[in-house]
């Protein structure tokens, strides 16, 4: 007993423990809400039928998402550790679920903070006028423009050449581009200082990060409903396609979506509500961090699509400016006679008198539906798409950096989670050596998290990173996923787990949450899990390549990954995962060899467990 | 008798009107009239042919001249102007200023400038004939770089940009980028970064502080702490705690 009271002095005091509760809920919210609320959900909505969608998203949310989450905010709370240390007390031949959480934190803080660090070279870039990105830039001789952004446009030039410098292959790597690195580290920097001090600073900080998005929507949202245009944006995402729903691919992607939108399984949850006092009624919380997340995306969808809509109705008068000037000039007709309202008139009238003439023009079709369809999702929507509806806004300047900063403090807020379920569970493990101070220890994690982040900044950067993010940011946390609600619910048993709910939140779960629990939420996960499996075996391994020497440049050449490359693939799916049946039979052998599998339950005794006391007595 | 001298560079016409010396006044008269009539109807064919000739020394698709392409309505909108003669001769005195200005002289008028087809877009062509000889055109080479130099000036006029008056086939030089010493975004870069890291230094400073601020503390009541455990050993009594009143010995005290 004197040893444990020494070991908590020697740590500080008892675990932290958050400021109050308002901190704790808005650093959930501010994990929970990252950028695939942005830029991800509405891309879905979109192409799966607008209001349609709702239906299998919320469906998802409500028999997957809400279970998870409420169960690892509870595990966390009562057993007061981080991920590694939960998942051994539940059961140590379960405590690989725990080490695969953190490697797969692990993998996901390096791709997630070099897109941060990306936003924030966007944002760097927006305090100029006129905006890099709204004009070429002249080739040497000043005689005319690149011929590379001639032949795309200004925004894709800026996107993949200025910014990126992106190599024509993945076999090419290129070399470290010095901006992109000063960018990461300013974006390493920052996520340091507000870790420096634990859950002490991250509570000051989410302050903003959590709340400043929602700021900036709303500004959006109030600005985008009045441009032209914004209203075709709106019908074209709510429209609902009822259709849709009898295509399975939808369900598919509206359960991955919820899955990975609430950041469950990446002991990020576990370890903040392991901060929080345990009579805490996490029921709540989860069921209103789960609403939050899903409102948000839904919030959001409406100014992007706002902006969207308006930027097609840009591109489409655009090109019909075009197509008049043309006709314009080639018949003489006075100045500004033809217009967007009477096109159709004019061209009929022409082409009826003068066919070869007109057909000669070589007009393109100018179709506001087309250019409606152009959607993109992830970086595409942010770094490409909304950057070139900017530049047409009037003060393209302001709204280019609210839009920047409301991704770098959605970004920061999710990376506060990412580097939690690593920086945790290491301090349970007690792997860090007794005379390094937190801060230091924080900061070698960063700094080791920062130089293996590099590979994201050589020239084919942008493809290990798309790798990164569909082989290590999916398969892996729905694995983790399923482990960890089979190990409470059937391991550990549902009725322990109603008996530590009963005594954190004062009552025990209703058969809603025991229902989920036993049956919908396990069953779903392995549908989903084998759905993905399966759907992902089917697409053949390819990437999409920016190649300049491309013959249909500038769309992108589709290739195949090099064989060594889908070998890495492979690896970054099963590695974290494989330290699941790894550990489990780590401890057999050690089972069967020694009695220590009781010791890790009493290796990490609760201070407020109080079990101590009772063993005490015992004696 | 009246002379009937015909000029040696006369038309042969008029050459062959000559009188055979010995016929009556009266004819020698009529063949004078006839003679002055014919001088008089030349010269104003010459007069009337002139801008004829040099109406044909400006064609569309002429070899020396370019064609002008006015977008007034697109540039100005509600304040448009009308396209009239004299914006035309407006046109006319700017090519000449501009046909001034590169050649250093002042000999171009605004009848050197010539103009035809106009049509409604507003477009037309125009040729510039050499001040010397009303014949010969300005080759397109130098009415080009005449254009060139002087192109801002000829937009100002017309409150128009190079877009919007557009000669066909010479290309608007390229606007020089602004390259500044240090791109902007270092300088947004170099504001956070220090920020940050004077932020870093605060945070890790203080907390120093505060952890030397809190061992010294805890030095003193362990310094504390020894000293009575010291004196506990001597006399043999442990004192750690608080001293426990339920054993004191006050049953003096009470009255009983």
């Amino acid at each position: 007993m004197p040893e444990e009271g020494m070991e908590d002095n020697k740590e500080g005091e008892e675990r932290p423990k958050w400021n109050n509760k308002a901190e704790y809920l808005l650093t959930c919210i501010g994990f929970a809400v990252g950028l695939g609320n942005v830029w991800r959900f509405p891309y879905l909505c979109q192409i799966y039928g607008g209001g349609a969608f709702l239906i299998p998203y919320l469906i998802a949310l409500v028999f997957q998402g809400l279970p998870l989450l409420y169960l690892e905010l509870a595990i966390g709370q009562r057993l007061r550790m981080g991920s590694i240390g939960v998942w051994n007390s539940i059961s140590p031949y379960l405590g690989g679920v725990g080490v695969a959480s953190m490697l797969v934190s692990f993998c996901v803080s390096l791709f997630y903070n070099t897109i941060v660090a990306w936003v924030l070279w966007y944002l760097f870039n927006s305090f100029q006028e006129p905006l890099p990105w709204s004009q070429c830039p002249l080739n040497h001789n000043n005689t005319g423009y690149v011929e590379e952004c001639v032949e795309s446009t200004p925004v894709n030039y800026f996107w993949y050449r200025q910014t990126l410098n992106i190599t024509p292959n993945m076999e090419t790597s290129g070399s470290l581009q010095w901006w992109l690195v000063v960018s990461l580290a300013t974006a390493w920097s920052i996520v340091y200082i507000c870790f420096v001090r634990g859950i002490k600073t991250i509570g000051k900080a989410v302050y903003f990060t959590a709340t400043f998005p929602y700021l900036v929507l709303t500004i959006f949202l109030v600005r985008a409903l009045t441009l032209p245009g914004s209203s075709e944006g709106l019908i074209y995402l709510f429209t609902p396609d009822w259709e849709i729903l009898k295509n399975p691919q939808v369900w598919l992607d509206a359960a991955t979506q919820i899955f990975f939108s609430l950041s469950v399984a990446f002991g990020g949850l576990i370890s903040f509500s392991s901060y929080n006092s345990q009579k805490n009624n996490c029921e709540k919380d989860a069921v209103l961090v789960g609403v939050i997340n899903s409102a948000t995306s839904i919030y959001a969808s409406i100014p992007i699509f706002a902006i969207l809509g308006f930027k097609a109705h840009t591109n489409y008068v655009t090109c019909l400016n075009g197509n008049i000037l043309a006709l314009t000039n080639e018949f003489d007709i006075s100045d500004m006679n033809i217009t967007v309202e009477n096109y159709e008139q004019w061209f009929d009238s022409l082409n009826g008198t003068h066919p070869s003439r007109v057909s000669d023009l070589k007009l393109k079709t100018c179709d506001l539906q087309t250019f409606l369809d152009q959607s993109a999702s992830g970086t595409g929507l942010a770094f490409i798409v909304f950057t070139e509806a900017v530049i047409s806004m009037p003060g393209s300047q302001v709204w280019a950096v609210l839009f920047f900063i409301m991704l770098f403090s959605l970004g920061l807020s999710s990376m506060f989670g990412n580097l939690e379920g690593i920086l945790t569970p290491l301090h349970d493990l007690k792997l860090v050596p007794k005379w390094m101070p937190n801060e230091l220890f924080t900061a070698i994690i960063c700094l080791l998290l920062f130089l293996m982040a590099l590979i994201f900044c050589l020239g084919s950067g942008n493809y290990w990173l798309e790798i990164f993010n569909s082989y290590v940011g999916s398969v892996p946390f729905l694995i983790i996923a399923f482990f960890e609600i089979i190990a409470v619910a059937y391991i550990y048993g549902i009725g322990r787990f109603s008996d530590d709910l009963e005594f954190m939140t004062g009552h025990r779960p209703n058969i809603f949450w025991k229902v989920c629990w036993l049956v919908i939420s396990p069953l779903m996960l392995f549908v989903v899990l084998v759905a993905y499996v399966a759907v992902q075996a089917q697409t053949p391994p390819t990437y999409a390549a920016w190649n300049p020497d491309y013959v249909n440049f500038p769309n992108t050449e589709v290739l195949p990954y090099p064989d060594w490359v889908f070998a890495i693939c492979v690896l970054l799916s099963s590695v974290p995962v494989i330290s699941i049946p790894l550990v489990a039979i780590y401890r057999l052998i050690c089972c069967m060899s020694g009695r220590h599998s009781k010791d890790s339950l009493h290796n990490n005794p609760n201070p407020y467990a109080n079990e101590d006391y009772v063993v005490e007595l015992l004696l | 008798m009246p002379s009937l001298t015909v000029p040696p560079g006369a038309p042969p016409i008029l050459q062959s009107l000559t009188v055979p010396p010995g016929a009556p006044p009266i004819l020698q008269s009529l063949a004078v009239t006839l003679e002055r009539m014919l001088v008089r109807i030349l010269v104003l064919l010459y007069l009337a042919g002139a801008p004829a000739l040099a109406q044909t020394l400006c064609q569309p698709n002429a070899s020396n001249g370019y064609r002008v392409r006015i977008s007034i309505k697109t540039a100005l909108g509600n304040q448009a102007y009308e396209w009239n003669e004299n914006e035309m001769f407006l046109f006319r005195a700017t090519m000449a200023f501009a046909m001034r200005r590169y050649y250093k002289t002042e000999t171009y008028n605004v009848d050197n400038i010539i103009v035809c087809n106009q049509t409604r877009r507003v477009s037309f062509w125009f040729v510039v004939i050499s001040p010397e000889n009303p014949t010969m055109l300005i080759p397109k080479a130098d009415v080009e770089k005449a254009v060139s130099m002087s192109r801002h000036r000829i937009n100002n006029a017309f409150l128009l940009t190079d877009r919007t008056l557009e000669f066909l086939g010479i290309y608007p030089t390229l606007a020089e980028p602004v390259n500044p010493d240090t791109p902007p975004w270092l300088i947004v870069f170099g504001v956070v970064i220090g920020a940050v890291f004077a932020g870093i230094i605060a945070l890790l400073v203080s907390s120093l502080l505060q952890k030397r601020r809190k061992e010294k503390g805890m030095m003193e009541d362990g310094q504390d702490e020894e000293d009575r455990q010291m004196k506990g050993v001597e006399n043999g009594i442990n004192l750690d705690g608080i001293y426990n009143r339920g054993f004191t010995d006050d049953d003096r005290f009470t009255k009983l």
